[in-house]
Order: C-alpha cells, then structure tokens, then sequence
C-alpha cells in the first residue's frame, strides 16, 4: 500500500449517495471520468475542483447510505480520494468500496477538522492527525478487505482465483 | 440451538449450518440489474471473461429507472442492456412493464431462495421469505457468472407486531414509526425479522411495503415468515407450486426484540433530508405541497391505488398542485384500469406516468423546481433525490398522499375515513 498523506475534507452525518453521485447526473453513469468531476458534489459543490490526489474525504456517521449505486465510490476512488474516513458506514457503500479496492476507515472523526492535515498508517491501526497532533486509532481491517484491497478488487481476485478464495 | 429466517436460508445456501458473524460464500438463485446499475455490471462481467451466464434464465435485466428514456445517454445504456440479454439469453424486462422489484415478487422470486440484486431495495422480496438484499454492480458480475457470492451471516432484530391498524395508518406508517425509533443506521448490517400476531392478518401488498424499506434502517434484509397468505399470491401470480414453509425456530437467538402495538400508531411523516426524520401527522405545522406523487416500489401496487382512488373519486385536486400516480407495474395497471381506478384519478386531475420507478429517482417524471414541496408514497427523501437539491421531500402513506393533494397542504386523512 503506498503512503497514505493528504488533507481533510469534512462532511457531516448521512452522507447519502445521492449526494456522492446525484440522480440528476444519472446519464454521467456510462462515463465515470466525467461523472467523477462531480463527486460528491451535493455535499460541497468545491470539493471536486479544491481536493488533490491524496486528501481524505472524512464523514461522520453511516456514510454512503441509500443506493446501491457502485458508481459512488467508484468517482471517489476515480477522483483521487486516498481514504474515506467516517465513524461508520452505511452496509452497501462498504461492500462496494471493499469490491472496487477504495480504502475505508472507521474512526473518531470528530478529532478532524476541515483542512487538518492526515496521515494514515494501515499497519499499525492509525490515522495521525499532524495538524493537531493526536493519532486516532482505528480497529484492523477485516481480513476480506484486506486480501481484496491487496488483489485490487473482486473482479482481480476471481481472475486470479477462478473462483472466490475468501473463507 | 434454533435459527433465525436469515441462518436458515442461508445455512442452506451456503451447504452448511452458519452462524451470525460467519463470512461464507452462499449459492444465489436470482440475479438481477436495473438500467442504473446494469450497464457496469455488464462491463465488469465482461472483465471476468466467462461466455455465459451462471443461470441466464434467472438473471434478469430490468429497464425501469431511466424509462422512457429522456436522455440519449440513458437510451445508450438501456441499449447495452438489450444487447446484453440478447446475447447471453438473459430475461429483459422493458420500458413500461414496471419497477424492478414488483416484478420480481411478481414473477421471479420464490419462498426461501436468495436474491442479489443491484438495487438498494432489493429487500422487498423479503416479504415472500426469501433473503433478498441489495448489493453493487461489481458483486452482480460475479454472481452472474459463478452463481454465489460472499455474505456475512447478520445478526437479526425481531419487530414483534401486535394489536391492529387504526382508520388511517397502514402498513408504510408502522415502517416510518420503526425507521424514527431506531434510525437510519438502527439496523446496519442486520436482518430484520417481522413477527407476532399483528403479521396475520397483513395484506402480502402491506409486508412488500414493510420489506421494501427495511434498507431505510441500514438492514441486510427484511423478512417475514410464510404463511397461507403467501400461499394465496404465489398461487394468484401462477406458481402456488413454489411455496415452501419458512419460519424461525422458536428458540431462534435475536439480537434485539422490539415490540409494536399497531394500534398505537398515527399516520407518519418522513421530514427532510433523511428518512428517520420522523413525526406523526398531529406533530407537523401546516406544509403547502406543489408535487404529490402515488406509485413506486413501496407503495404503487393495487391495494396502494385502491386506497387512494377511494379518497380522490368525485373529488378534486388543489388548484396548483400536480398529483402524479404511477403503477408499479404493467400488471398493477391493468388492474387499476379493469377497476376503473385510473378514471377516477384523471377525473380528480392527476397525471398517469409510466409503470417505473419514476420521480422518486430524480432522473425524469416530477423533477421538483427549487424551493418546491414534494408528498410522496415513496421510501426515500434525501437531499437531490427528486433531481433537485433545492426541493423538499416529505414521505408518508398514499393515503395521506391522495387526501393532501386535495387539500393543498400535508393533511391528517382520518378527517375524511
């Protein structure tokens, strides 16, 4: 995994795919580069032009609820987020984001603010808030994550495998 | 030690008993997309590089979303999907044969079976006792070309139902009661299991509702036992053979027990921006409508419309507010034109739009202006949803819905009962 440094973006509680990905955008789905140009463009309509590759995108709590729609982590991954960081996610969002290879972390993001500086360590379990200096902890990840992130997503593990090698 | 209705399905699913927690990969029956989700699903397939489906007569294709299509985009996708079928002998449901997920209860899906689908609110067909649940386009294509998936077995809440429905509450009510009690991440990861005296005497159309908008509470699924009224609809739509008895052990293990007397319930309202925004209709200040939209996955079927037309025959919509009513399905229209339903609402001065899932996806069909106020039957009334960030949704049952369009404002429909 390579090194994980960028700057936070701060989001609030439900973040929903609608506004990740929203529905009046729904024919930029054949597209995903376009589409990406508007990540999460319903939360904060600067976020697509002010992030660089790298920064974080931290949320509060059940981020990516509603849809199934894949395509919303697939334009955060697209566009260059490193991690989403939120106390929890919503259960599809997670599963998506695991399948496509986008790092989550679940962790006290009420100790980030908008444009602290982050730096997470996946090894040791942290993210390392340098612009306040504390490092928050976060539980390791789930195994199937890991051996998914690592393979770089489902499709690349069932190409490699031939069949699902998870249990 | 007993099963929930989820380990049952799924310990026979995955060829073993399974436990709440346990990572496995289980064996699914039925498959399908929608034109939102389908196209990727398409390509990532392809990625894999199988020449066939896993089972092309159970993987189904749905145009729904987007349909008729107002964009040549979407007219795009909706034609890699035709292809698609085309190709490999999948099953297409087209333009105007309805939403996704009345037509699997209605045609495809069957008493302990799981169900993947590539829609959030695949969790509808819970209802008929399968294990149905919503996932990414990603997950489809493997399953469309291996036939199974991985799951983690969910722990499961039981919603003990006692005590009967008062005149004006129904079935999409005690749904919004529960999503305002726990939260829209109340249920995360969980399976939802109804129960109790009060299920009996449910409609199957009043458990499709309740299913459909388990997601709303972050659960897995939504499930409810088989009984003779399940019986009765497979039966009604041809395949009484696919009944099968599902039910939990009676020393089942829960992980939480909540218990809800109907009779206690007023008519719901689901405020803006989240679905667990929750208060009864006696709680709400006075809320002008200008779009009130009857119809989709969770409340467009007969029984929904039957409800409505009784309010809205020989009456008139408010000048200044558009009602929309749509059919979840080819089906459920026929039904309301063989009972003259649709007469009455375009006598009360609604508009009919296509069996489909419609406005409530914000793509086409009631896109609100800024500032506007949507009631709607559907499940959802995130910011943007409507295809405008600037409206407002509010959420409750078609029968609030149908009595608010004639008043012009969010109206308390036991006034009129």
């Amino acid at each position: 995994m390579t090194e994980l440094k960028g700057k936070a973006f701060k989001f609030g509680d439900n973040i929903s795919t609608d506004h990740i990905a929203p529905g009046r955008l729904f024919h930029l789905r054949s597209n995903l580069n376009e589409l990406a140009k508007h990540v999460l463009e319903d939360a904060d309509s600067e976020f697509a032009s002010k992030m660089k590759k790298g920064d974080f995108v931290v949320g509060g709590n059940n981020f990516g609820l509603g849809s199934s729609r894949e395509h919303a982590p697939q334009i955060i991954k697209i566009a260059g987020v490193g991690a989403v960081i939120a106390k929890s996610f919503a259960r599809i969002f997670y599963r998506n984001a695991i399948n496509i290879g986008l790092l989550l972390i679940e962790c006290d993001t009420d100790k980030i603010n908008a444009g602290d500086e982050l730096e997470v360590d996946i090894k040791k379990g942290y993210v390392y808030n340098k612009t306040q200096n504390i490092k928050l902890p976060f539980p390791p990840l789930p195994e199937v994550m890991v051996k998914l992130l690592n393979e770089g997503g489902l499709i690349e593990h069932i190409k490699k495998h031939g069949d699902f090698d998870l249990v | 030690m007993g099963q929930t209705i989820a380990e049952k399905i799924l310990s026979k699913h995955a060829g073993k008993s399974v436990k709440p927690g346990e990572l496995i990969i289980s064996n699914i029956d039925v498959v399908m997309v929608q034109d939102g989700t389908g196209p990727l699903a398409v390509s990532e397939f392809k990625k894999i590089g199988k020449d066939r489906l896993f089972n092309p007569k159970r993987t189904i294709l749905f145009i729904d979303h987007a349909a008729p299509s107002p964009r040549k985009e979407l007219s795009n996708s909706h034609t890699v999907l035709r292809n698609f079928a085309k190709d490999y002998g999948a099953i297409l449901s087209e333009t105007g044969e309805g939403v996704c997920h009345q037509r699997l209860i209605e045609s495809f899906v069957n008493p302990g079976e799981v169900l993947l689908g590539a829609d959030s609110h695949t969790c509808t067909s819970g209802a008929l006792g399968a294990f149905a649940t919503g996932v990414g386009s990603t997950d489809i294509a493997v399953v469309m070309a291996l036939g199974k998936t991985w799951l983690k077995v969910p722990s499961t809440y039981k919603i003990v139902l006692e005590g009967e429905f008062k005149k004006g509450v129904y079935a999409k009510d005690l749904i919004l009661y529960l999503i305002g009690l726990i939260g829209a991440d109340g249920a995360t990861y969980k399976s939802l299991e109804f129960t109790g005296n009060a299920v009996k005497n449910m409609t199957m159309s009043d458990r499709f509702t309740i299913s459909n908008m388990a997601v709303e509470a972050g659960a897995k699924a939504g499930l409810f036992e088989t009984d003779e009224k399940t019986r009765e609809y497979l039966k009604q739509h041809g395949r009484e053979d696919k009944f099968v008895e599902i039910k939990a052990d009676s020393d089942a293990e829960y992980e939480r027990i909540i218990n809800i007397n109907l009779s206690e319930l007023k008519p719901m309202i689901s405020l803006p921006h989240t679905v667990d925004n929750t208060k009864t209709i006696e709680e709400i200040k006075r809320v002008d409508v200008n779009q009130v939209y009857i119809g989709t996955c969770t409340n467009g079927r007969i029984e929904d419309l039957r409800i409505a037309a009784k309010i809205l025959k020989n009456k008139k919509v408010k000048e200044g507010v558009r009602l929309l009513i749509a059919p979840a399905s080819r089906q459920v229209f026929l039904q309301a034109l063989e009972e003259g339903l649709i007469t009455d609402f375009v006598n009360a001065g609604a508009a009919i739009v296509t069996s489909g899932c419609g406005a409530c996806v914000g793509v086409h069909a009631g896109i609100l202006g800024d500032g506007e106020v949507c009631l709607s039957s559907q499940n959802r009334n995130f910011k943007g949803r409507m295809g405008n960030t600037e409206g407002f949704i509010y959420l409750s049952s078609p029968a609030t819905c149908a009595y608010s369009a004639i008043k012009g404002y969010i109206a308390d429909v036991r006034e009129v009962l």
